[in-house]
């Protein structure tokens, strides 16, 4: 089974969040980046347990610099077989969606796994505009994955219950969480990453499709205001007239 | 304890200047420390238990032998990377950091740098992944600061020499499947054996009633009438500079793990005097508070980069027993006074076992001593300084 995971950078979650040029551009200085937890926990390590048990290989890609090596070499060390990195900064997710599936078209995927979202910008599309370039089956949001010849056995949460759903390879699926459990790179893995490829493709053309007016961080945090339990009456005024909640 | 949210500080972004082999080899030793150890470390401390179910994670991390070459089975990663590895373990634990310690630098360094090929061989590969632990007998009851003095000696029968004496003091000692022991030859000259667990008259108690350093098991090594095989002696050098030798590669390693102790304790301090109000304000508001973080965030930078530069010139041969016993000396002082003053930070909560702070505080009285104690190492530098040496002085006239 061959298996592609995209594989992205995030900033990591104590990073301080500025914009420069206007606000409309995010501030990478001082900015360390750690690889997107749901492609590394969830989407890479399923990649590497179906490989474990069904065999094949487990190919990463990820559309960025050369300053993201340091999270492809992670992903390498937890256990991939080989990386692609696009040579590209990418500018929105139909961008990344489109490098991905050209390379993926070029070199037939079984399935194709990425995270549910990257935790910066939360989009959830770069999986879904995948399938639709290489006109395959999506499944998004899948916390359980299981291959059985060539049906791909998934299941998804939704409010209150499971929801199973059947698809026929070769199809992409976004990984959520519970899917897998973190694995921790130990140093067989960090020094066999030191010589696993690493294969660097030039960009191909993309229509430029959005353009970024501008970012507004959220508002800060206000003073919190303490209520009598026994004055009911004015909490629900307050939740009523001021916080407009209710 | 409570939930680890430990991040290293980093003021002057000397992360820029690690490699990303670097970060991720520590990247990984924090994620299996913080997994593993942070949830079970105080029930050990409490207990004065070594936690031994870690011994092969610690291998998988790297943290048995990092910088032993690949071809004896280690990872074969630069100085940095040992002491990255080193600083994790610490700002855990010491005695996590200590039997590390023991393992790689005066363990497998002195049979890596000193052994024979069949030595290396059969020891190295076993001692990277933990399937053999080992300890270092050099300390004796009457020779601490002084090991040159030590007594303990063999004697040549043969095919093999008879061993006698006792060390003191040893980490790793009740559980260590081998011992690097120094001991003298008939001259008087002093050379490392191998003494494996199970030879006839070498035993190993335990060391009780330590109230630092809990979570380490400690022990001493007593030789009565030892018939250790010539094999077993290594043959690469011999005199007090090979043990002392094995101490610059542990004392380096010590230099970095204090320093994660001592970030620890301020990453702590720091979220704690956000967080807790007295008169109306988050004590960090105080000026008082402050004087104490600021000074704390400026002694961990010097460190930084005092060890970052250590490990260039380590990584380069270049670095003097003396410039790393300055490195030693400083970060176990500054550790110690960083773990003071975060304890004030966190008031009475600063002495539970809730924070790490008090933990740390007692281990470090460990570190201050084993390996030179702070004015052995005040006096190292003195005479690097100077060209004298004040080690030993006339016994003064009793009036
Ligand atoms: C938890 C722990 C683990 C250890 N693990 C090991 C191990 O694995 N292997 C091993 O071999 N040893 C080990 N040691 C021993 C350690 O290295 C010694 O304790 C240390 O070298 C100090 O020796 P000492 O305790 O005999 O103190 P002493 O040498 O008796 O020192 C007592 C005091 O006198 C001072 N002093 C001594 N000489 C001078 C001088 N010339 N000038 C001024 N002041 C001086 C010292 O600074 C100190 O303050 C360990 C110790 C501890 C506490």
């Amino acid at each position: 089974m061959k298996i592609l995971v995209g594989i992205s950078k995030s900033p990591d979650t104590t990073s301080k969040i500025a914009f420069t040029d206007g606000n409309s551009k995010f501030d990478e200085n001082g900015v360390q980046y750690i690889v997107n937890p749901y492609d590394e926990w969830y989407a890479l390590v399923r990649a590497l347990e179906l490989k474990e048990t069904i065999g094949g290989t487990v190919t990463i890609i990820t559309v960025g610099a050369a300053a993201d090596e340091a999270v492809i070499r992670k992903a390498l060390a937890i256990g991939a077989d080989e990386a692609v990195r696009v040579d590209a900064d990418p500018k929105d997710a139909y961008y990344t969606a489109a490098q991905i599936a050209d390379y993926a078209k070029s070199n037939g995927f079984d399935l194709i796994l990425t995270g549910k979202e990257t935790i910066q910008y939360n989009g959830s599309q770069v999986g879904g505009m995948i399938a639709e370039a290489l006109d395959m089956p999506f499944v998004s949001l899948a916390t359980k994955l299981d291959v059985d010849g060539t049906t791909l056995k998934l299941e998804k949460e939704y409010l209150g219950g499971i929801q199973s759903v059947e698809v026929t390879l070769p199809a992409v699926v976004s990984c959520a969480k519970g899917m897998a459990e973190q694995r921790i790179p130990n140093m067989r893995g960090i020094m066999a990453a030191r010589t696993k490829p690493l294969t660097v493709i030039p960009a191909v053309q993309v229509e430029d499709l959005t353009s970024f007016t501008g970012y507004t961080t959220p508002p800060a945090k206000s003073s919190v205001k303490l209520i009598d339990p026994n004055n009911m009456d004015e909490l629900v005024a307050l939740l009523h007239n001021e916080a407009k909640v209710i | 304890m409570r939930t680890d949210l430990y991040t290293h500080p980093d003021y002057y972004n000397v992360d820029d200047l690690l490699t990303d082999e670097q970060k991720l080899v520590r990247e990984a030793a924090r994620a299996w420390v913080k997994k593993e150890v942070s949830p079970i470390i105080d029930e050990h401390y409490e207990k004065a238990t070594f936690p031994k179910h870690l011994i092969k994670g610690l291998g998988e991390i790297g943290a048995f032998g990092p910088y032993i070459p690949e071809q004896y089975g280690g990872p074969g990663l630069d100085q940095i990377s040992y002491g990255l590895i080193m600083q994790e373990l610490e700002r855990c634990d010491s005695g996590l950091r200590s039997t590390a310690s023991v393992q790689s630098s005066l363990v497998m360094y002195p049979i890596w740098k000193y052994g024979s090929e069949e030595q290396r061989m059969k020891y190295l590969p076993k001692l990277a992944t933990g399937e053999f632990m080992g300890c270092f007998g050099l300390t004796e009851p009457d020779h601490g600061s002084n090991p040159g003095g030590m007594i303990t000696n063999f004697k040549d029968a043969g095919d093999h020499v008879i061993l006698n004496g006792a060390k003191m003091w040893i980490s790793n000692a009740p559980f260590a499947d081998i011992a690097v022991v120094w001991a003298k030859n008939e001259e008087g000259r002093i050379h490392g054996l191998i003494v494996e667990r199970g030879m006839e008259g070498f035993t190993t108690p335990e060391t009780h009633g330590k109230l630092s350093l809990r979570a380490s098991a400690t022990g001493e090594l007593v030789f009565d009438n030892v018939k250790v095989p010539k094999e077993n002696i290594l043959p690469g050098r011999s005199g007090l500079g090979a043990p002392l030798s094995c101490l610059d590669s542990a004392r380096f390693g010590i230099a970095w793990g204090a320093l994660g102790a001592a970030m620890d304790c301020y990453d702590q301090a720091l979220r704690y005097s956000k967080e807790r109000v007295q008169f109306g304000v988050p004590i960090g508001a105080f000026q008082l508070t402050q004087k104490k973080l600021a000074e704390m965030i400026t002694e961990i930078t010097k460190a930084q980069l005092l060890l970052l530069r250590l490990g260039q010139l380590r990584d380069a041969g270049k670095a003097t027993s003396a410039q790393i016993s300055m490195a030693k000396r400083n970060s176990c002082e500054i550790a110690l006074n960083i773990a003071r003053e975060a304890r004030q930070i966190h008031g009475g909560m600063g002495i539970t076992s809730e924070y790490s702070i008090m933990r740390h505080m007692a281990n470090l009285e460990s570190v201050v001593t084993y390996e030179g104690t702070h004015d052995i190492h005040l006096l190292i530098t003195g005479m690097d300084v100077t060209g004298f040496s004040a080690f030993t002085r006339e016994m003064p006239e009793l009036k």
